[in-house]
Order: structure tokens, then C-alpha cells, then sequence
């Protein structure tokens, strides 16, 4: 574990990956592709649909056993390791999962304390309880929402019961497959919001794939682009524009491209504290985030 | 490496001097610890503490609220985990209300017996939508299926035809050897061709059958209506124009009719060859005689008793499979919950149909 609070650009490097190679059958997904995350920063990843994004997830936190190349977290190689031995490692990352994939049998704050339970049984229940009760706070749920099962949820609280349950180990390293997707924009923008603030609260590293161009804008702080089989391009964003990569192109200055970069853009010129009152009361009315209150933008 | 976590009470019992690591890793018995603290401190000191969790900072949090004392001694990020620790602290229920177990066996019971209730007239309806639907089928011979029918007609009977093939033979072998033990303690032994073809032709033919189509189409219908139900393709159907109803679920229901009494005499036939052989290698009666007895023991409307009862069977299977599909509503999990249900409540119903089967065609003179 480490100190609570790291600032971006430690450059540390969290994720390294080596020459993966992916292949389902006769497709090949991934073809020798390289990659590097760092301590602190979230990085965003983007490719079109099929360019192997989850895929990639799947094979650095080892459900996906590739065909070739070495995938290091926290500079343990994770290729052909044991259960037992993957374990110190997946302490210390969280992860959620498209749907959410809570455990429908559980309650969401049982949910939260199942991976607590599994690596220290000592604690007792009443302090589960209260690690419980603030992780579903600080994920910005409804008070009401802690003893309701999944199917009692809707999509976007879903979400953020998954957050929360990622979050329980207070893990350095948390990965995100598309947070925002299937998400209404006021909620898309809290969920964002509450990334960030994470991030700055407890000194996460962020590996979030993400098709929303305005999560790219507004939180990510580097941005990695998936074609043709690998990482074609990793950089902040002004530094993907100034490449003249077609799809690179096609996707930042397409029509959706500009209006979100023109909307990051609005962002910027605005007062900060300005921005950040317009923040929470979006945050709110979406659904009390109570736990951005003061670092929102 | 880590110090753990510790406190000390300094300063005469006045400050609370918490140290080491406060992370969930490192707390050890330390909430406990905390917990049976008897001094009741004015204020609390963390400078010395190496590096603190959310969890940590729950603990100090805690303390500081319960004796409204201030922290001190925090740097710039410890405070901030602090900060955002008490903005999360809100009165929460964590645990679902929980009933009294009476009450709630009583709510279970009654439940229960609405969803029986519902499940029922549901069934009924759904039998008479099929005949409706297949009235207006014979009026409208257009408006059949033939390419879903037929090969449903594939799915149900031909591609079944092996396992229930391997199934039927090898009950005619353990009803024949079953029989033969028995029989052989009052010399009786030829009686076994008696007891092998009665008892496949009357019952175990079809019955055997009835079980193995429920469990291996009865189960399909449900899961495939339900998961198109979920993937709105039902709905998606109904928006264009076409019947659910013929579509889906009549090409299904006629398969199962006609298939059953095919499978169940194909069933009966294949369970008579396996007795047969039993016969002949155990007990050394030659198929020439096994047939030949058959003939004088088994009367016709044996055979006539199966072929009746199994349309009928196949025809509960069929709406039971077909009803549940389309009842999934919601998730994934309904969908599981409903091909149980089909597969349950058609076996359930086919047993019952088949007392009432054995009642009616005693009292007709058919024994």
C-alpha cells in the first residue's frame, strides 16, 4: 500500500505491458501492442468497437491468459501466475465491471464488504457496517440504497454500487470499463466528477475505457488510442490532435469530437469556482454526491 | 516494514496519540482496542502516523466525532481524507428490515399460493390463446409457418431420437432383469416378458418420454421465448406486425403434439428390443418366442393407451414451456428461474395426467 494522497506525474509506472498478442481463433485482437500506465494519472482508453479494449483489461488483471507478451502490475509480472500468488497483487487494484456485476444474491453494502471479508476476516461487523456505510456515501448513492438487492437498482446506481464495492480495499489502481456508457449526461458528468475527486482523495491510478468523449475531456489525463491491433498513439489530447492519424482524426475532430472538446474548452475559460458551484448543484440534482463537495473540478 | 497502526494516551489521558500505519492492512485488534478505551481524551494527535486509508481515517473520524474533540497534527492530504471521511458520515441503514420469522413464513405461504393461483389462470389462458390461434390457423392455412415448423419437427422429435433411443433401451433391460429377479422366486420367470410389454407399452414408454422432451425441449422453449422476451425481440416482432403467438409459439406446440406419439412409440419399440435381449442372453427365451408371447399377452389397446396419452403430454410440455418463456420479465436471472418452472410444472403435470389417464381407461375396460 501506499501514502493516501500521489500527485500525477510521479511517473512511476503501474501497468507495463509488453508485446501482447491476443488472438481469438483466426482474428487477432491484439498484435504485439505495448502500453504504459503511471502512478497517478488516469488514462483513458478509446477504439473503436471490436479494437479489443476489454479485452486488453481483461488480460492485465489475468482473466485472459494471452497468446503472447508480458503484462506487469506494480512490477509483478501477472502471466501464468498462481491464484494464490495473484492475490497480494489483486489487493490492491479494484475493478468494475461493465454492468456493474454486483452479486445479485447480496445486498449492495454486503456487496461492498465481500472483498474486506475475503482478506481480512478479523474485522469485525460493526466496523464493516461503517466501512460499508461511508463507501456508499462517498460513491454518491442514496442513503436508502445500502440495504436494496441489485434488482432493486437502476443502471446508473449500479454503477456506483460497483464503484464502491471496487473502492472497498481503498485499492492504489482501479479499472473501469466504461463507467459512463449507458449513463444520462447529468449522471455521465457526476460520475465523472466523482472519479476525479477519488483520484484526488485517495491517490488512485485510473485505467478507464470509456467511449464518452467528454469523460476524455474533462478528467483523463492522458489518452491512449487502440487501432489496427495496437496502441497507436498515447498522449494528452492536444498532443492526439496534432497526429495525423485518420481515425485519430476522425474521432477528436468529428462532429461529436468538437462539440465535446468545444464544451472542454467553455470549461476552461470559465471562473474555477464558478465551474465547481455549476458542478455540485448538477451533482445534486443527480442525485447527492455529497463526496465532491469540494474538489469538483 | 510497516509499523502497525497503535495509539497511546499522552499527556495525562488528555490527547490521543495515534501511530504507525492506519490502513486496513496494518489495523489489526486496533478497532478493538479503540473500542474498550476508557479515557475520555480532549484531543487527538496524528502527526506521528506514517500513512493512513480511508479506513484509518473512518477510525480517527470516529473517535473525534463520538468525543467531539479536534484532530491535530494532520498534513495536507490527511486532512483532506479526513474531510471527505466526514462528509460521508451520514446516518445509514445498512441492513435490510428484517420480519419476524411467523410473519414472514406466512407472507411466503401466501405468496406462494397467489403465484400458484396466477400460474394457473395463466395456463389456462395461454391454452386457449393456442386454440384460438390455431382456429384461425385452419381458416388462414397461409398464415402457418411451414419452415419454423418444420424444423421444429427436427428439433423436438428427429434430434432426440438418439437419446431417448439409449434411455428406452436400457429401461427395457432393467425392467426385464428387475422383473426376472422377482419372478425367478416362483418359477416364474417367463411372466417377464408380460411385465416388459405391458408395462413399456402402457407406460413407461410414453412417460419416459414425456420426462426426456420436457427436460430437453420443454426447457429449450422456455429459454429461448425468454431470452427473446429479454432482447425485446418479442416486442420488435409484435411492432412489425407478427403474431407472437404464430410465430413462435404454435410451430412449437404443433412439433410437440405430433413428435410425442412418434417418440413414445419409438420409445416403447426400442425398450421392447432391449427387454427382448435381455430375455434372450439371461434367461435364454429366443426373440422368436419373446414375440410370439407378446403377441398373446399384450392386448392392443395397450399400445392404443400410449399413443393416446402422448399428444396430450406433448401438448402440456409444449404451452407449459411456451407460457413461462414469455412470463420472463426483467433480467437474466428470470430466465433461469422460468425454464425451472417450465420444466417443474410439465413433468409435474404430465404425472397427474397420467393418474387421471390410468383412472379413465380402467373404468373404460381397457386393462
Amino acid at each position: 500500500m501506499k501514502p493516501p494522497r500521489t500527485r500525477p506525474g510521479d511517473g512511476d509506472v503501474v501497468i507495463c505491458v509488453r508485446g501482447l498478442t491476443n488472438r481469438f481463433g483466426e482474428q487477432v485482437i491484439h498484435d504485439k501492442l505495448e502500453l504504459d500506465v503511471k502512478q497517478g494519472e488516469i488514462l483513458g482508453v478509446v477504439g473503436g468497437s471490436g479494437t479489443g479494449k476489454s479485452v486488453l483489461m481483461r488480460s492485465i488483471i489475468g482473466l485472459q491468459t494471452p497468446e503472447d507478451g508480458d503484462v506487469q502490475v506494480f512490477g509483478e509480472s501477472m502471466i501464468g501466475r498462481e491464484d494464490h500468488e495473484a492475490r497480494n497483487i489483486r489487493r490492491r487494484w479494484g475493478v468494475l465491471f461493465q454492468g456493474g456485476a454486483l452479486f445479485t444474491t447480496l445486498t449492495v453494502a454486503e456487496n461492498v464488504q465481500v472483498p474486506i471479508r475475503e482478506y481480512f476476516p478479523q474485522i469485525e461487523q460493526d466496523l464493516l457496517d461503517q466501512i460499508a456505510a461511508y463507501k456508499v456515501t462517498m460513491t454518491g448513492l442514496p442513503p436508502d440504497a445500502a440495504p436494496k438487492y441489485p434488482s432493486e437498482l437502476s443502471g446508473g446506481m449500479k454503477k456506483r454500487a460497483g464503484l464502491a464495492r471496487s473502492l472497498a480495499l481503498d485499492p492504489e489502481l482501479l479499472f473501469l470499463d466504461e463507467p459512463t456508457a449507458g449513463l444520462d449526461p447529468i449522471g455521465a458528468a457526476a460520475f465523472d466528477a466523482l472519479i476525479h475527486s477519488l483520484k484526488e482523495t485517495l491517490g488512485l491510478t485510473v485505467f478507464l475505457i470509456t467511449h464518452d468523449l467528454d469523460t476524455l475531456h474533462a478528467i483523463c489525463d492522458r489518452v491512449a488510442v487502440l487501432a489496427d491491433k495496437r496502441v497507436v498513439a498515447v498522449g494528452t489530447i492536444p498532443e492526439l490532435l496534432a497526429l495525423d492519424h485518420p481515425w485519430i482524426q476522425e474521432y477528436f475532430n468529428g462532429p461529436r469530437g468538437r462539440a465535446a472538446q468545444d464544451a472542454a474548452e467553455r470549461e476552461l475559460g470559465q471562473d474555477p469556482a464558478e465551474d465547481l458551484k455549476r458542478r455540485r448543484a448538477a451533482m445534486e440534482s443527480a442525485g447527492g454526491d455529497s463526496a465532491v463537495r469540494d474538489t469538483g473540478a | 516494514m510497516n509499523a502497525p497502526a497503535a495509539f497511546e494516551l499522552a499527556d495525562n489521558a488528555r490527547t490521543l496519540r495515534f501511530s504507525g500505519t492506519m490502513t486496513l492492512a496494518h489495523l489489526g485488534t486496533l478497532p478493538h482496542r479503540l473500542d474498550d478505551l476508557e479515557a475520555s481524551p480532549e484531543r487527538i494527535d496524528i502527526a506521528p502516523v506514517e500513512r493512513m486509508d480511508t479506513v484509518g481515517a473512518w477510525l480517527v473520524h470516529r473517535i473525534a466525532r463520538d468525543f467531539d474533540i479536534p484532530v491535530d497534527g494532520a498534513n495536507a492530504d490527511q486532512a483532506h481524507l479526513l474531510e471527505q471521511i466526514a462528509a460521508a458520515d451520514q446516518p445509514l441503514k445498512v441492513h435490510p428490515d428484517t420480519t419476524p420469522s411467523f410473519h414472514h413464513m406466512l407472507d411466503q405461504a401466501g405468496a406462494a399460493v397467489i403465484r400458484a393461483g396466477t400460474t394457473l389462470i395463466g395456463l389456462v389462458g395461454f391454452f386457449g390463446a393456442c386454440l384460438v390461434t390455431s382456429a384461425t390457423m385452419l381458416i388462414h392455412p397461409r398464415r402457418i409457418r411451414w419452415h419454423a415448423l418444420s424444423r421444429q419437427f427436427e428439433v423436438v422429435g428427429v434430434d432426440a431420437l438418439g437419446i431417448i433411443g439409449l434411455m428406452s433401451f436400457l429401461i427395457g433391460i432393467v425392467i426385464a432383469q428387475q422383473g426376472a429377479i422377482q419372478l425367478r422366486q416362483f418359477g416364474a420367470e417367463v411372466f417377464t416378458i408380460n411385465l416388459v410389454g405391458r408395462l413399456t407399452l402402457r407406460e413407461l414408454g410414453v412417460l419416459m418420454t414425456a420426462i426426456m422432451v420436457a427436460g430437453r425441449s420443454g426447457s429449450a422453449f422456455a429459454a429461448q421465448l425468454g431470452s427473446m422476451k429479454l432482447a425485446e425481440e418479442v416486442d420488435a416482432m409484435r411492432t412489425i406486425g407478427v403474431a407472437p403467438m404464430e410465430a413462435l409459439v404454435m410451430p412449437r406446440v404443433i412439433a410437440a403434439f405430433w413428435m410425442m406419439p412418434l417418440l413414445a412409440f419409438y420409445s416403447a419399440m426400442v425398450g421392447l428390443v432391449g427387454g427382448g435381449l435381455f430375455c434372450w442372453f439371461s434367461l435364454g427365451i429366443p426373440p422368436i418366442t419373446f414375440v410370439s408371447r407378446l403377441r398373446e399377452v399384450v392386448p392392443m389397446t395397450d399400445l392404443w393407451q400410449g399413443l393416446l396419452k402422448a399428444p396430450v403430454f406433448g401438448l402440456i410440455i409444449a404451452i407449459a414451456g411456451c407460457f413461462q418463456g414469455l412470463q420472463v420479465e426483467g433480467n437474466a436471472e428470470a430466465v433461469g428461474l422460468r425454464t425451472t418452472a417450465a420444466v417443474v410444472q410439465s413433468i409435474f403435470l404430465v404425472i397427474v395426467l397420467d393418474a387421471f389417464f390410468a383412472v379413465f381407461f380402467a373404468s373404460i375396460g381397457w386393462i
